[in-house]
């Protein structure tokens, strides 16, 4: 009977595409309750809400270069736009007396917008994504550096960003969840569900995995690309400002590299590189793996250059890995 | 007399310097298979992309049930239900069977931002569609990319006679199959001729043309040689033009005039050879 059972091709096939998508959740959890055995504090409440106040930032914005790869994309702006937005909503607050909320969806306008003229530059413009958004990448810091004149603007007195630094929502299943985390969840479910049910998310995927199909198919490709970049360009601005939050002020250098980190996360979670193929989820589960790596470390006292080795090693290996069960999935 | 259902009048379309049609013109009836012939870089390619709106004629008129139609981009000829399987970017491999077969037409149910694209109902269709052709997918969950060649044209052919398809055109369907897939292929072809489909089928295959075609338009260096019936054109005169025959001809003739016999043997050898990859 069990020889039947896994004599089945096709069921052979779904196991071991189960099992294929789910490694870097097992590596996720083994690598945990490793850290927890060696440090005796990783996996207690402090330390998990930690590690998620700690990576917010980098899986929105992850969640946003997610759908610009599966769109067959790349944004290397996201960690400028971040830094613009920290410092555009600090400044409007602090320097123009504007009211939080109001900052916030000017702020979220602004990287709607920056993210609107990357597509642009690779709809009409033509050019390729790595180099529209590698010069958005440059303006964007250069805007930020000449709008805070280098110097950091300070929000540690402004009380709406005080609870979005350490407010924190009851919620249930969950129980008491840091403010930060909050907005994240809401993100990550919100992007999942436009992936999974609407025409947009339909499209992306098209688009990603065939351009020229799509666009025979009568897809409105350029629609879509624009509206992904912008959304990217959005999710840069919202990390932005949470960043600015948890720092207390707005860096001129905030989220230097960030770009990097979120396509690693991306990448780890199995989200291709040449569009088509990936999962919101997965580039989450990647994202956790590298911030709860991070911090694990950080438990176990690894000197910095050391974590950044083995950061790099986990990428290209974990790559290695998927790129293996791939090849032998299709030889079966 | 009746309405060809799409017609093109003298038209002409240029790339920079090159000509790639210079004042073709056709017509199209329904429920008939014209076949669409002509060496490599006749213009083959470049008349389909302007009967299905990707591009635009520089000089010339398109019409459509009679009246004149400008079309700026695919979508506006699949409107009018005119429908294109192209060789190479007729599905999305990484994608599902459901999702290629409602791309760019997706299902949908709610209203509003509560619109979402309806898989239970696609699902459904797409079985009954494909099993009114007798194709049996296993699991409309698959990848379009674990499907077959010819599995993948019939799915993308049943796609274009549900979405209304009036005038289907095929851009060389037969080419990278097997003679019993490309058997499959054809038997839909002509499924969708007695449904009152008119198809457009491009082909470097005399032996899929010849069976399945009613009328053929040969095109050489962006010109017509001429549209003929069947009873007008024996599959002999037909291999010929396709072939250059009259160009093998005259090499034969330039290489006896050199009196050279084994370079005779050689061309003849040519012949033989492209007449095998045929059969």
């Amino acid at each position: 009977m069990m020889t039947a059972y896994w004599g089945n091709r096709r069921w052979q096939h779904v196991a071991l595409d189960l099992l294929r998508r789910s490694m870097v959740l097992l590596v996720l959890i083994a690598l945990a309750y490793y850290f927890d055995a060696k440090t005796g504090r990783f996996l207690q409440e402090r330390n998990l809400r930690n590690v998620a106040q700690q990576n917010v930032h980098i899986l929105i914005v992850t969640v946003g270069m997610t759908l610009v790869m599966l769109s067959g994309g790349i944004d290397l702006s996201v960690g400028s736009i971040a830094a613009l937005a920290g410092a555009v909503s600090a400044g409007l607050i602090v320097n123009e007396g504007l009211g939080f909320w109001p900052s916030v969806v000017v702020t979220l306008g602004v990287g709607f917008g920056l993210g609107l003229v990357n597509g642009g530059l690779v709809v009409w413009g033509r050019l390729p994504p790595f180099v529209a958004t590698l010069s958005m990448m440059g303006v964007a810091r250069g805007l930020t550096l000449l709008y805070t004149e280098n110097k950091p603007i300070s929000i540690a007195k402004v009380k709406a960003y005080t609870f979005w630094r350490r407010g924190s929502f009851d919620l249930p299943l969950l129980g008491q969840t840091p403010a930060p985390v909050v907005v994240a969840l809401v993100v990550v479910v919100l992007v999942m569900v436009l992936m999974r049910y609407t025409r947009y998310g339909l499209h992306v995927y098209a688009v990603g995995g065939g351009e020229e199909t799509a666009r025979l198919a009568g897809v409105p490709v350029d629609r879509v690309k624009l509206l992904t970049y912008a959304l990217s360009g959005m999710l840069a601005a919202l990390a932005g400002i949470l960043l600015t939050a948890r720092v207390y002020s707005a860096q001129p250098r905030n989220g230097v590299g960030l770009e990097l980190e979120a396509i690693a996360a991306a990448v780890l979670g199995g989200v291709s590189l040449f569009g088509g193929v990936g999962s919101v989820l997965g580039a989450m589960i990647g994202g956790l793996l590298i911030g709860v790596l991070a911090n694990g470390m950080n438990l176990m006292r690894v000197e910095s250059y050391q974590q950044e080795m083995i950061k790099g090693v986990v990428l290209a290996a974990a790559v290695m890995v998927d790129m293996y069960t791939k090849r032998f999935e299709r030889r079966d | 007399m009746k309405t060809p259902i799409v017609e093109v009048r003298n038209i002409s379309k240029y790339f920079g310097s090159v000509i790639a049609l210079n004042g073709v013109s056709m017509d199209l009836y329904p429920s008939e298979v014209m076949c669409l012939l002509g060496d490599n870089g006749a213009g083959k390619s470049t008349l389909i992309k302007i009967l299905s709106g990707v591009h635009r004629p520089d000089e010339g008129v398109y019409l459509v049930e009679g009246k004149e139609v400008h079309f700026n981009s695919p979508r506006d000829a699949l409107d009018l239900g005119i429908a294109t399987v192209y060789q190479d970017l007729a599905m999305i491999p990484l994608m599902s069977v459901t999702r290629n077969f409602f791309l760019g037409s997706e299902l949908t149910v709610g209203r509003g931002l509560l619109r979402r694209f309806d898989v239970k109902r696609a699902q459904r269709i797409v079985r009954e569609e494909l099993g009114k052709m007798g194709i049996d997918i296993r699991d409309p969950h698959q990848p379009v990319g674990t499907l077959s060649g010819g599995e993948r044209q019939s799915v993308a052919i049943a796609r274009a006679v549900y979405f209304g398809a009036k005038v289907l055109i095929l851009d060389e369907p037969t080419s990278a199959l097997g003679v019993k897939q490309a058997g499959t292929v054809l038997r839909y072809v002509a499924q969708a001729r007695a449904r009152g489909i008119a198809v457009i089928l491009i082909t470097h295959n005399p032996h899929h043309a010849y069976p399945i075609g009613d009328r053929f338009t040969i095109l050489k260096r962006g010109r017509t040689l001429g549209t003929y019936t069947k009873a007008e054109l024996s599959r002999e005169e037909m291999i010929r033009m396709m072939s250059g025959g009259e160009e093998l001809e005259k090499l034969e003739e330039e290489l006896r005039a050199f009196g050279d016999q084994a370079a005779r043997g050689l061309a003849n050898a040519f012949h033989e050879e492209e007449l095998s990859e045929w059969a």
